[in-house]
């Protein structure tokens, strides 16, 4: 029974990366109408960017979780200004093909400088122990992930369902034209959502660092399954992209113990499912299904 | 005195097909004017024009005397362009209050929260609710309470009465008129020639893209028979 509880728990930290890659996929799908294959490559960046802080300026984890979002974060919006941005209008395979090329670009020149094997980042001061949760002791890092995604996921759902920037982007990824009608200029909060999910990436790959390898191709197994996340969430759907990324960190850990092997198959066998079952994901909205 | 909105030589087309020929009418300041014609005749294509969200490929717009004719949409409601598009355009995942909030207020004629939810007491009742949760007649007042909100000084309205019950549409001519009573303009979409001689003060019939007429309201009750059989109903 412990042992269960336990799985679950890693289960529920693995989700929480998948709950925040997703959470930016999500926004930046609903407001851009793109699909974001560079997603994992910021993952990848952030945690490179935690690592080359502390190697190059022996900078700590705790400026990097602030500093290298922010950095990243600002990247994203020029991307989107310089390259993005001109693609919107065209079919959709045209920003995937930029990203996923872009995607390549980061992987390879990361490889150039730093090589496929995985670097060591250490587990920040203060987080290195374990904490009695009562039952059984838990890794201290690996609680503080969880607590801080958990956190990090209300604060974004907060911000889009009680404030008047999140009411713009619910209305904006509803109708944008109609939303221009009603005097909000749209474009100006373009370049924003997709710095903000960008750098939720980069958070989740800080938060990485200490826990998994930080190597080049890091976030390209992962972006994949959090696709999968995204489309069970229900495509666009903010609440639902954080929920299915829980539930299938959980659901994988506990696959694994009764079916090792086939967890991550498993997530693409319940992605089916969901789909054949309700075609706009678990939390998405009819209307919004295409 | 200059007119409001003047619309001149307006052509639209949706890529090779040109729906819009030479469009052009005037609506003072504090009249309501009516646009009448059959299905597909432009009505929503010239309202889409004058809001910014449909390019012309020919003619201006000009509103209060300034050309607004290359405006986005936004800039355009700013100036006071309010639309209330054919399918109410109500925000599903909005709540009502948050549908009426959303529009940021251009001017002091701009309508308080309080003053729409007295001129609109089911508003207030459903103010939690959902957008998409009300009624077809609740969703029409909610798109223009929205636009009163934000202090448009033109109303586009698309065949608001469409759909509706007779007692609706009854509430709904009481609201124009209560608009028009209040000093805004109305440019007003409708099929229903009858309802819409209660309401307006003019018409301008527009059949297969152009402006074929202009009637006042006793033309339209004189040939109303005729005018019901032109538009098919
Ligand atoms: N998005 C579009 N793409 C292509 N053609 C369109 C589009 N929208 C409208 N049309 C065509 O343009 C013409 C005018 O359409 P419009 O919607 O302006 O007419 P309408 O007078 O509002 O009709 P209704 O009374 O049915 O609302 C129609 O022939 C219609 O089929
Ligand atoms: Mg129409």
């Amino acid at each position: 029974m412990t042992d269960l509880l336990q799985h679950a728990f890693n289960g529920l930290v693995n989700g929480s990366f998948y709950a925040l890659l997703a959470l930016g996929l999500a926004v930046i799908f609903g407001m851009l109408g793109v699909v974001n294959f560079a997603h994992g490559a910021f993952y990848m960046l952030g945690a490179f960017g935690a690592f080359i802080l502390l190697n190059e300026a022996g900078v700590n984890f705790w400026v990097a979780l602030l500093v290298v979002p922010l950095a990243l974060g600002a990247v994203g919006m020029a991307l989107e200004r310089l390259l993005v941005r001109r693609l919107v209008a065209l079919d959709p395979l045209y920003n995937f093909l930029l990203t996923f090329g872009l995607t390549l670009i980061l992987q390879d020149l990361l490889r150039m400088k730093y090589g496929s094997q995985p670097q060591p980042y250490p587990q920040p001061a203060g987080l290195r122990g374990t904490v009695d949760l009562g039952l059984f002791d838990f890794p201290a890092y690996q609680v503080f992930v969880l607590v801080f995604s958990v956190l990090v996921s209300v604060g974004a759902w907060l911000l889009l369902a009680r404030t008047r920037v999140g009411m713009i982007i619910r209305a904006a990824t509803e109708r944008p034209e109609l939303t221009r009608a009603m005097g909000i200029d749209v474009g100006r909060w373009i370049s924003p959502v997709f710095g903000f999910g960008i750098a939720l990436a980069a958070l989740s790959g800080v938060l990485a660092a200490p826990m998994r390898a930080v190597s080049p191709l890091m976030g390209a197994d992962l972006i994949i399954l959090v696709f999968a996340v995204v489309v069970i969430g229900g495509l666009g759907s903010i609440f639902g992209s954080v929920a299915a990324g829980f539930l299938i960190g959980m659901l994988q850990a506990l696959g694994n113990v009764y079916v090792p092997g086939l967890a991550t198959t498993s997530v693409f066998i319940l992605m089916a499912v969901v789909l054949l079952w309700r075609p706009a994901g678990l939390f998405g909205r009819e209307e919004t299904a295409v | 005195m200059s007119p409001l909105l003047s619309v001149q030589c307006i052509n639209a087309s949706y890529g090779e097909a040109q729906v819009l020929r030479d469009v052009s009418l005037d609506v003072a300041a504090g009249e309501v004017v009516t646009l009448v014609g059959r299905n597909g005749a432009g009505k929503t294509t010239l309202l889409r024009c004058l809001m910014g969200l449909h390019r012309p490929t020919a003619g201006t717009v000009t509103l209060d005397g300034a050309d607004i004719t290359g405006l986005p949409a936004h800039r355009r409601a700013r100036r006071g362009l309010g639309l209330v598009p054919d399918d109410r355009g109500i925000f599903a995942s909005l709540s009502v209050e948050e549908n009426l909030r959303l529009p940021p207020g251009i001017s002091d004629s701009a309508w308080s929260m309080d003053r729409v939810y007295e001129s609109f007491p089911v508003l207030k009742e459903r103010r939690k609710f959902p957008g998409t949760k009300l009624s077809g007649g609740e969703q029409q007042m909610l798109a223009i309470a929205r636009v009163l909100r934000m202090g448009a000084r033109l109303l586009l309205c698309d065949e608001p009465t469409e759909g509706l019950s007779p007692v609706l549409v009854r509430q709904i001519g009481d609201i124009l008129r209560d608009v028009k009573a209040a000093g805004v303009t109305v440019l007003l979409v409708e099929q229903n020639v009858r309802f819409a001689s209660t309401v307006a003060d003019r018409h301008y019939l527009l059949a297969q893209g152009r402006v074929a007429q202009t009637l006042d309201n006793t033309e339209v009750k004189e040939r109303e028979h005729e005018l019901l059989e032109y538009l098919g109903i």
